[in-house]
């Protein structure tokens, strides 16, 4: 059967996530008009505070850079048949050590902000490395661990928080990392008076550039989603770790070695969010960890992400900012409507209920398809039925005559 | 035949066909159960019969054909009607609660409440242990499931099925799961069930098990019903013959093999199934480059775990050597590295993976050669370039099927992708297992010109099948599998189809019976040639010399005697005679095949090709040989049309 435009044009991915945003938002909407609060302006007020001003779009791109990381660790797990829910307890394990690691210190920049990266990847890939050998060797579910190691980093993080030799006494967290190892752009020369001044006479910069920790990290994510991207669809090793997650039978019979594959794709599933835990702490104030009493939201925000990216590397990237957008534009949503932010998780949780129900829509279209060829079908052998039963009649006028 | 509607049948179901798409699962099946009976369903694997009983419980809906329960016509649309009717199934896999106990298991969605609202769990272990006792099934009531055996599980499912009032039971493989043990106080348990009252259908490919439990046995081939007998009054053989049906002599041409060094040599091979028994122990065979050896057996009888031990996927006891290296015990990577291939059976689940391209499958194992993947990057070109040559060579369709996914085309090119793929390696030994499971009869005959052109090239070929037919046809030596090991093995065209079903089933034949076999199998072969040649010379309108006729016919006379005097057509003749050769007692046959020689020279058994053996020394008659030339050549001139036919047909097709 050919498949019709429309079919094509719905069975998409990027066209089904904007199906699911725009259903997001109208949701949102009918929310919103039920609580009492305008819904146009809302939603207006609530995009105007993600874009409105550079300063914004700056902080939005600040505040996605973590999700893009864990959307992207997450990603790629599904991609290769793994469900990292284990990436929040990955992102706070590289936290916790790129905090030690950068408040311990007094390098050149480089090759101090590069210790720090290596060393929260390091321990992020061996923390989700040691899911993969589970589940390789014994057969357990990475759920099950990587949730009971959630637990264990946040208790881990907070452990470490409260030791006398990172605890900053006056504080409920660690030291901060040292100035050497900040990832935001210029953050010295920010503070100095040349600084000062060139920001001053040049207000989108000042506005960017000055009043945010804006910070290398987003550029690192896109370069990572490109790496990633590269590494699945090219390489040989990508090869083999989509082969196992689409089917580790086939896999296995084809002389892969599907437990190593599964542990290789976890580790760097978790290296993935410790690159993310690294530059947010080096990039981002306070520079450091606190301890937590709950989790802090940036793995599991990565699995919404990655959902509605349909886990395409790339995808994670505007998906990320989507979602930065909307937890940072919810925030002014608060403060000039008055509605409460609440309505963002709805906002989101409705985006990715969508996302995840939208695989309905392309077999929907099908059906279409299936019913107007079958009414065509109709057509023609009633307009073929038409035919004979005139040449019939002319037949039998003929016999009659 | 379906029998009238009467109240004396449990259950009647006549004329029941279910299609899948545009496959037929199930055509014109009958089935008649009398009551308080155990009636058995045998057939192949596939052949229908878990199709079948899925309709009686409501799990399908039959396309055509009724359903009578007690001789009252029924409209059965889910397992709930089904249960409404007394009917009640246990499938192969049980549906049980872990960590319940047996009577919360039991009573589930349908518990005894106090006033509606709580439950009663005191009056619902009392109604569980009435029926246990009554039908002696001793399970123990507040067990947890997740603490007993599989065959007390199996209990508990069967008391599921008492406790909704089933009158009817479906057991689907009952004993697949079982020891010998379980087995033997299921049997126990059944009878108490009939004595009951009960009616007990069972869904199985074991023979034995039939003979030890049912009184009548309805046998399905490939969604056909083939027949229902009495248990009492057939044998084991008889069963396995119209379980695998008659060898239809299909087209396979092939020259006699040329074996050489021997490539595969499996030595005391043991390994375990899942339920860590020894399901192929003290496993012997050798395969050699050039020829085909094929494993016959029903299936279950240790294939599946021969098959996972020679690829590396489990672990075994023994050797496995290919080439002169011992490969047992290693990873899949390490056989293919040496020049292994393998067609695997579920070619969905082992074969492709459905959600890559067409491209990307065609490299699934060359990917990480240095050639197709140089630095670990994947060469796209030279992935494309393989595929296209690939899907070219193999007639792969549609054609521009490359970069779709493996998941949108249909079984047969699947199966050419995977073929393609393999042979692609240029392996030592090609291992096929099942590899026209699923195939049209165009597509069929594609992968048994590929297996021997693989062998005609030097290849070692490891074919397991469950046809019997295909393993008849296309290999130079049957070996056949029985209870794990390797229980007789035959040369190509010296036995047939009702021997190779009694070995399956565990019998074995001596050295003078399988003479007597082979005997009749080469006279029935000579004498279906020389009866074509001489159809073919009338055809042509060739005036056959009174001489050479009467020696044509008469080689035909040993296996037509009986026939003879029915004044049959010269094609049906023909039909009957194979019939009445497959038939006839061994004996006879050997009596008739000894007359052969004695009484007609051997001019129509050289004219026809006939293997050999069959043949003494050349004729008196110079004439008369010369008109045989002339009957050899129309013969092949015949052939050779009705190769052209068959190509144009599955061209058609």
């Amino acid at each position: 059967m050919k498949t019709s435009l429309r079919r094509k044009f719905f069975g998409n991915p990027f066209v089904l996530t904007i199906i699911a945003i725009v259903l997001g938002f109208a949701v949102a909407s009918l929310i919103l008009l039920l609580a009492g609060f305008p819904p146009k302006e809302s939603i207006r007020t609530l995009i105007q505070s993600m874009i409105g001003r550079p300063k914004d779009i700056a902080s939005v791109i600040i505040r996605s850079t973590p999700i893009i990381f864990t959307g992207l660790g997450v990603a790629f797990a599904i991609k290769t048949g793994l469900f990292n829910i284990g990436a929040e307890g990955q992102y706070v394990m590289g936290c916790v050590v790129a905090t030690m690691v950068g408040s311990m210190l007094d390098f050149p920049k480089p090759v101090a902000v590069l210790m720090v990266v290596i060393s929260a990847m390091l321990v992020s890939a061996l923390y989700a490395g040691f899911v993969g050998l589970l589940k390789a060797r014994l057969g357990i579910h990475e759920v099950i661990t990587s949730i009971m190691l959630n637990w264990i980093a946040l208790y881990f993080s907070n452990w470490i928080c409260g030791l006398n030799f990172f605890h900053k006494p006056g504080t409920i967290g660690m030291y901060p990392v040292n100035d050497c190892t900040y990832t935001m752009i210029l953050p010295m020369w920010k503070k100095t008076e040349e600084g000062q001044a060139f920001l001053a006479s040049h207000p989108l910069l000042q506005e960017t550039l000055g009043r945010t920790d804006l910070n290398i990290g987003f550029i690192v994510a896109v370069i990572a989603a490109l790496v990633i991207n590269y590494l699945l669809n090219s390489t040989r090793k990508g090869f083999e770790l989509r082969a196992v997650g689409q089917n580790i039978h086939a896999a296995r019979f084809a002389g892969i070695n599907v437990n190593r594959s599964i542990v290789h794709a976890m580790m760097i599933s978790g290296a993935l969010c410790g690159l993310g835990a690294a530059f947010y702490v080096t990039g981002q104030s306070p520079h450091t960890v606190s301890t937590l009493s709950a989790f802090e939201n940036v793995g599991f925000n990565g699995l919404s992400v990655a959902f509605i990216a349909f886990s395409s590397p790339i995808g994670c990237i505007f998906a990320g900012l989507l979602f930065g957008g909307l937890l940072y534009g919810g925030a002014g949503l608060q403060s000039k409507v008055g509605a409460p932010t609440e309505i963002i998780n709805i906002v989101i949780g409705v985006i990715v209920f969508f996302c995840a129900l939208s695989y309905l829509i392309p077999r929907f279209v099908d059906r279409l398809d299936a019913a107007r060829e079958n009414r065509r079908k109709l057509k023609r052998d009633a307009k073929a039925a038409a035919k004979a039963a005139k040449e019939a009649a002319k037949a039998a006028k003929k016999g009659g005559n | 035949m379906a029998a009238e509607v009467s109240s004396k049948y449990a259950v009647q179901m006549h004329g029941i066909t279910k299609r899948f798409g545009s496959f037929y699962a199930l055509t014109d099946v009958d089935l008649d159960v009398e009551k308080g009976t155990i009636h058995s369903i045998l057939g192949e694997n596939g052949a229908g019969k878990s199709t079948l009983m899925n309709v009686l419980y409501g799990l399908y809906q039959a396309d055509m054909g009724s359903i009578y329960i007690g001789g009252e016509k029924v409209d059965i649309k889910n397992p709930t009607a089904a249960i409404e009717h007394g009917i009640g199934m246990v499938h192969q896999h049980f549906m049980l609660v872990e960590n319940f106990t047996v009577t919360q298991n039991i009573v589930l969605g349908s518990e005894p409440t106090k006033s509606g609202i709580t439950l009663n769990m005191k009056q619902a272990r009392k109604n569980v242990l009435e029926i246990v006792e009554k039908y002696g099934l001793d399970v123990n009531p507040d067990a947890k499931i997740r603490d007993i055996t599989v065959g007390m599980q199996q209990r508990v499912e069967i008391l599921k099925a008492l406790y909704r009032g089933a009158e009817i039971l479906i057991l689907d493989e009952p004993t697949a799961v079982l020891t010998e043990q379980e087995i033997d106080e299921l049997l126990a348990i059944m009878r108490n069930l009939i004595k009951d009252g009960k009616t007990i259908i069972i869904i199985t490919h074991k023979l034995k098990e039939i003979q030890a439990s049912s009184d009548m046995c309805t046998i399905i081939r490939r969604g056909h019903y083939i027949d229902t007998v009495p248990v009492k009054g057939v044998s084991e053989d008889d069963l396995a013959t119209m379980m695998v049906g008659h060898a239809v002599k299909l087209v396979v041409d092939k020259a006699p093999s040329n074996p050489g060094r021997v490539v595969l040599d499996i030595q005391n091979l043991y390994v375990k199934n899942e339920q860590r028994i020894n399901a192929v122990k003290d496993f012997n065979l050798q395969v050699r480059a050039g020829e085909i050896v094929g494993i016959a057996g029903i299936d279950g009888n240790g294939q599946q775990e021969l098959m996972e031990a020679v690829n590396n996927l489990k672990r075994c006891k023994g050797k496995i050597i290919l080439d002169g290296e011992e490969i047992q015990n290693r990873n899949p990577k390490y056989g293919i590295d040496r020049g292994m291939a393998t067609i695997p059976a579920d070619r969905h689940k082992d074969g492709l993976v459905l959600g890559f391209s067409v491209y990307e499958n065609a490299i699934l194992e060359k990917y990480r050669s240095e050639e197709y993947s140089p630095g670990g990057r994947i060469d796209r070109k030279k992935m494309r370039s393989f595929a296209e040559e690939l899907i070219q060579a193999y007639d792969v369709r549609p054609e521009d099927c490359g970069p779709r996914l493996a998941g949108g085309l249909s079984g047969g090119n699947q199966q050419k992708i995977i073929i393609g793929r393999e042979i692609a390696n240029e392996p030592k030994l090609l291992i096929a297992i099942q590899p026209t499971r699923g195939l049209d009869v165009g597509a069929i005959e594609n992968v048994h010109k590929m297996l021997i052109n693989e062998r005609d090239k030097g290849v070692a070929v490891l074919l397991i099948s469950f046809e019997l037919d295909e393993v008849m046809n296309v290999s130079d030596r049957i070996a056949v599998i029985y209870d794990g090991h390797i229980q007789q093995i035959f040369e190509q065209g010296t036995v047939d189809n009702r021997t190779l079903g009694r070995v399956m089933a565990g019998g074995t034949v001596d050295e003078e019976e399988l003479k007597a076999v082979k005997a009749a199998v080469e006279a029935e072969d000579a004498a279906a040639l020389a009866h074509d040649a001489r159809l073919a010379a009338i055809e042509a309108g060739e005036e056959i010399p009174e001489e050479a006729d009467k020696f044509a016919t008469k080689a035909f006379t040993p296996v037509t005697r009986a026939e003879a005097e029915a004044g049959e057509t010269a094609a049906e003749e023909a039909a009957m005679a194979a019939q009445a050769a497959a038939d006839a007692p061994a004996d006879i046959i050997a009596e008739a095949v000894a007359a052969i020689p004695t009484e007609t020279p051997e001019a129509p058994a050289e004219a026809t090709a006939a293997p050999a053996e069959a043949i003494e020394e050349p004729m008196t008659e110079a004439q008369v040989r010369e008109n045989i030339r002339a009957l050899e050549k129309q013969l092949e001139d015949t052939q050779k049309q009705l190769i052209a036919m068959q190509q144009k047909l599955s061209e058609m097709q």
